[in-house]
């Protein structure tokens, strides 16, 4: 019976090795190597891609893609907690459709989404015209970085709300029951034991909200109006414009470790794992 | 007899409509070892709770030492409570669960740390003071949430099942240790159960409820001898609950035999119900019974057998020592005082 379980995991296997490995592998030969990448045997090992990649130029993409993923993760929680903490204190025929309006964005296709914030934000957009209307002075929110965050943070919330929510609707209402028998209020309740108690989900949702942020190309293309490069733009620039695949597989391989860094540290303050860093 | 402590006047309260207590009247004295118990859904818990202040009653008052308290928040209560479940905070150690409530009234640290080892050495949980609560075993557990409710020294203890979730051997234990903890600390405990030996093992007083209604008050010794109807009897241990007629005081009829008996004060031919509990029928031989039978089911449980006993109209559950096989004719015999007359 176990052997026969174990054949079940061939094809995964096989799916991991094809379209996990192999492509990583290429990825990290590609940034080690130069020469032409169709002709596997004029490769010849060499550290150039990586030689490029510091200089102040990039340095300050990669600093930008931080800051702006830091902000936008920021306000996610800023945003989100008190939107989970809402939607899990609700009477329970009222969760479902709380949860529900958070989630449908989620159902609509990502692009669609970010092409709708460039019709709201724009020059042209829906909010310059209606401060027009009543007079008003117009707004240069888009393009630029301001554009990026909001953006960001449409985009990434629900990312941000759900694992703080699923942590806080576990919470025992008996534990909060007893921290009042105890003599705290609301408040002492609050800080003493319902927030400890969600650090969890606060950091799986940081990490779920982050990891994309950070590595977004399509956000900063729409919302910066091409001004505004990120990390996510450059690679993406260096296999469809620059066609320097050896760059761009070293800038891939920076990203990555930077994130497998920021993930190290997330993951040693989140003693009891939600799994929300395995999704990304 | 010590002064009242908690009164429960003309208490009521529902949930979507139902029923949950139904116009409840106790009083509750200062270091009783009261309990209130019932099948699920009996209203135990709702009255525990508003006496806990987590729910407020629709109608009628509760008052704590002569003052109204209905609407008071259970964090301005001196009345602590244990949880079924412990309901421990699991972020925090040992020594900082017992410490929640006294940081909360900023309680000296000297005179924590006094408190919390003196808590410590009552629950018997020495030297566990960084130990994380989940890593604790359930009666360990169940120790820290009494440690944590008893250090703010309240006036009433709170026990909503506290024992449910342990295995018979440690419940036993804890059962006499909540005892001596109540007798040493002399303080009211209110404690809920729905296991009637627990009820009969640690209380001053038993309040049998079921459906919202208080249906008897009385020591756990009046409780099982003097079942005031017949739910109660049925509730406290095994009995046999005969439908018969009490023909004038102390003479009283069923299974179509007239019975002498210890009861009076009830109307002449007045239909009742007749509690006699398992133990106190003796298995004879048929001509000298008061009452003959069959013997159709015998089931050994240990101390005792447990027998059953198809009468003329009724089947008879016995608990005796004496073994007679499935089949056999019998009579039963019992005495006067053993029969409890109840309205019917």
């Amino acid at each position: 019976m176990k052997n026969k379980a174990k054949l079940l995991a061939y094809p995964y296997v096989v799916w991991i090795a094809i379209f996990i490995i192999v492509p990583l592998v290429l990825v990290l030969v590609y940034s080690f190597t130069e020469g032409n990448i169709h002709n596997p045997s004029s490769l010849t090992f060499s550290l150039k891609s990586y030689d490029k990649f510091f200089n102040i130029l990039y340095l300050n993409i990669l600093w930008k893609s931080f800051k702006l993923a830091f902000i936008s993760t920021f306000l996610c929680l800023i945003l989100g907690y008190p939107v989970a903490l809402i939607i899990s204190k609700a009477k329970a025929k009222y969760k479902g459709i709380l949860l529900l309006f958070f989630l449908v964005p989620i159902w609509m296709n990502f692009l669609l989404r970010t092409y709708a914030w460039m019709a709201i934000l724009s020059p042209n957009g829906f909010i310059n015209r209606l401060l027009q209307l009543i007079g008003l002075p117009t707004l240069a929110i888009m393009p630029g970085q301001t554009a990026v965050v909001i953006g960001m943070v449409y985009n990434f919330l629900p990312f941000m709300v759900l694992p703080i929510y699923t942590v806080l609707s576990k919470i025992d209402k008996n534990v909060l029951e007893a921290a009042m028998d105890l003599g705290a209020n609301k408040i002492i309740t609050f800080i003493k034991v319902i927030f400890p108690l969600t650090v969890p989900g606060i950091i799986s949702g940081i990490t779920m909200v982050f990891m994309p942020a950070v590595s977004t190309f399509v956000i900063s293309q729409l919302l910066g109006g091409g001004k505004e490069l990120l990390i996510g733009n450059l690679i993406e620039q260096q296999f469809t414009v620059q066609r320097d695949w050896h760059f761009g597989s070293a800038l891939s391989i920076i990203l990555m470790i930077m994130i497998l860094i920021s993930m190290a540290f997330m993951s040693k303050a989140d003693k009891d794992d939600e799994g929300g860093a395995a999704l990304w | 007899m010590s002064k009242k402590l908690i009164e429960l006047q003309n208490i009521t309260k529902s949930y979507n409509g139902v029923v949950a207590v139904d116009n409840i009247n106790l009083s509750i004295r200062e270091n009783e070892f009261i309990t209130f118990l019932g099948p699920s859904g009996c209203g135990k818990t709702t009255t525990l709770r508003m006496i806990g202040g987590f729910e407020e009653p629709d109608e009628g008052d509760i008052f704590f030492d002569g003052i109204r308290i209905n609407d008071l928040p259970p964090y301005k209560r001196n009345i602590n409570t244990v949880f079924q479940r412990y309901a421990l905070f699991t972020h925090m150690n040992v020594y900082e669960n017992i410490a929640f409530g006294l940081r909360i009234k900023k309680v000296p640290s000297k005179e924590m740390d006094k408190r919390i080892k003196r808590m410590l050495k009552l629950v018997d949980l020495e030297g566990f003071e960084k130990r994380h609560v989940d890593s604790l075993s359930g009666g360990q557990q169940q120790r820290v949430a009494i440690a944590r409710a008893l250090v703010n020294e309240p006036k009433v203890l709170l026990l909503d099942e506290p024992l449910a979730a342990l295995d018979l051997k440690l419940r036993k234990e804890m059962q006499i240790e909540l005892i001596d903890m109540q007798k040493n600390i002399g303080i009211t405990f209110i404690y809920v159960t729905h296991d009637q030996e627990e009820a009969l093992t640690m209380s001053d007083t038993v309040v049998v409820m079921n459906k919202g209604v208080i249906q008897q008050i009385g020591t756990p010794v009046d409780i099982y001898n003097e079942p005031k109807n017949r739910f109660v009897a049925d509730f406290i241990g095994e009995s046999n609950i005969i439908e018969g007629i009490m023909h004038e005081d102390y003479l009283v009829e069923f299974s179509g035999k007239k019975f002498k008996c210890v009861d009076k004060d009830f109307a002449k031919n007045e239909k009742v119900d007749i509690v006699i509990r398992p133990e106190d029928i003796d298995i004879t031989t048929p001509e000298n019974g008061l009452l003959e039978g069959i013997v159709t089911s015998v089931v050994f449980k240990g101390v005792h057998y447990e027998m059953l006993v198809e009468s003329q109209d009724y089947e008879y559950m016995i608990q005796s020592t004496d073994m007679q096989p499935v089949g056999s004719e019998v009579g039963l015999t019992f005495n006067p005082e053993d029969i409890h007359v109840m309205k019917g």
